[in-house]
């Protein structure tokens, strides 16, 4: 890449701060420079946005369908697969894939719920109550 | 109370927290390149049966930590390197370096990072940062991939530095301990050293899905995704080997542009013209890569639907593959 190609496209980036590119100079010589983004990445990163929007909305549907506990829609929007969920709560993955189900979620413990509100900032009431909120 | 430190902004995270320590300590010819390559950051892999974010598991760089460990090791510089069950112990520690007056590199998660926005914040754990001063609840940061230093409350880096999940920080702090002085003969041999581990790593592993094979392999499988898993879901898959590829910390081109740039700085060290000559080859490679994210984003833009488009990026990769190995052989086989 000449450094005088490196992208200067908008993107989520001009929220916080410009990359550094490394890019061939006029010379030959290798300088950085700053980007704003690119449009390519840009839209790569749309689409893992979308893909999230989707879920959570796949997650909603199967809650008001009573398939699935209000757990999955926070572990959606906390973008949390498996694995990442099990670390944050200490729980067994085979023992949360049980409280997704929405009527062992009705019998889980105060104790329980309390992990969950903690790792998804949310109060056990929301939980218990069903409240999805989709804020920060 | 804030520490004597310069922050410099970097293409990557850890060649930046690197490169910043290391001139904090008296090495002042380190550079970005420099470190990237002394440490061999240059690095393909694909895991397959394994997901991350529910995508394939690729990455253009070595694991958390080699490279601030390879390059300090190179440079015979010795480090402290320390990870924590406690949190308390992990501040403590943290605290008594500041009082020190030594910077410390920290591993952190970056999905709670409070100064990244939205967009950017996913449970990635292996960023890193260096905390250069406490000022009261208020830990000082550099961030190399920002333009400018920020801050973080001890809550806010506590919650950072114990993100759970894959590649989960513990809490880990680094830092290089004043060694040697680095003579021109440390930094020839260093250079040496990186481009063996990186050239012979790439070409020499006898494993599939690792270096120019790795490539392959991705390459192979691509050709399969339209119909294995469907054209969104192989766009959304797609997606993600550009973000890892070309995503912010990368400096573009999956770190190919920041390897040609260290192989020209590796010539004023040692004056031969082979690096010269892989450097422009990495240049050319890093542009080819770049072409086949442009492709990939046509499919999964919608643009482009069908199996000769699929093809076609697989044809890239595989030219790409190519094009590595004749690069890295060139090094590998090297007279110095």
């Amino acid at each position: 890449m000449k450094s005088k190609d490196i992208p200067q496209d908008p993107s989520a980036l001009d929220k916080f701060t410009r990359e550094v590119c490394y890019a061939v100079g006029e010379d030959g010589k290798y300088v950085t420079g700053l980007s704003r983004g690119w449009e390519v990445k840009a839209d790569a990163l749309g689409i893992t946005w979308e893909e999230a929007e989707q879920r959570i909305k796949d997650a909603v549907q199967k809650i008001q369908s009573g398939e699935a506990s209000p757990i999955l829609f926070y572990m959606e929007v906390n973008l949390m697969d498996m694995p990442t969920i099990a670390a944050y709560t200490g729980f067994w993955q085979w023992t949360i894939k049980r409280h997704l189900k929405a009527d062992v979620f009705k019998g889980l413990s105060d104790k329980k719920l309390q992990k969950y509100a903690d790792v998804f900032s949310v109060s056990v009431d929301d939980l218990k109550a069903g409240r999805l909120i989709h804020g920060a | 109370m804030e520490l004597n430190f310069q922050h410099l902004q970097a293409a990557h995270c850890e060649n930046g927290v690197t490169t910043n320590l290391l001139k904090h300590i008296g090495v002042e010819e380190i550079t970005e390149p420099l470190a990237f390559g002394i440490g061999a950051g240059i690095f393909y892999i694909h895991i397959p049966f394994l997901k991350i974010s529910n995508g394939p598991a690729i990455s253009f760089r070595t694991m958390p930590g080699w490279i601030f460990n390879r390059t300090c090791g190179a440079l015979d510089i010795p480090i402290e390197r320390k990870k924590f069950s406690s949190k308390e112990k992990a501040q403590q520690f943290l605290d008594d370096c500041l009082a020190k007056g030594q910077p410390a590199g920290c591993q952190v998660g970056v999905y709670f990072l409070t100064y990244f926005p939205k967009e950017f914040r996913f449970h990635f754990n292996a960023h890193n940062i260096v905390v250069y001063g406490k000022e009261g609840d208020n830990y000082l940061v550099s961030d190399p991939v920002m333009e400018t230093v920020t801050h973080l409350s001890s809550y806010e880096l506590e919650r950072v530095r114990f993100a759970k999940g894959a590649l989960a920080p513990n809490g880990q702090i680094y830092y290089p301990k004043p060694g040697k002085p680095v003579t021109k003969e440390r930094m020839q041999k260093a250079i040496k050293k990186g481009i063996g581990h990186a050239s012979w790593f790439m070409t020499e592993t006898p494993v599939p899905i690792l270096g120019v094979a790795g490539i392959r392999y991705t390459a192979n499988r691509i050709r399969n995704w339209r119909d294995s898993l469907g054209p969104k879901v192989a766009g959304s898959y797609l997606a993600q080997l550009v973000r890892m590829q070309e995503e912010i910390g990368t400096g573009g081109g999956g770190f190919r542009f920041v390897y040609a740039a260290f192989l020209q700085q590796a010539h004023a060290y040692i004056p031969n013209d082979t690096l010269l000559e892989a450097s422009e080859k990495f240049t050319a490679i890093g542009d080819q890569w770049r072409t086949a994210a442009v492709q990939a984003s046509g499919i999964y833009k919608g643009r482009l639907t069908e199996q000769k488009d699929f093809n076609q990026m697989s044809d890239y990769l595989l030219e790409i593959a190519e094009k590595e190995k004749q690069a890295f052989r060139l090094l590998y086989k090297m007279k110095w």
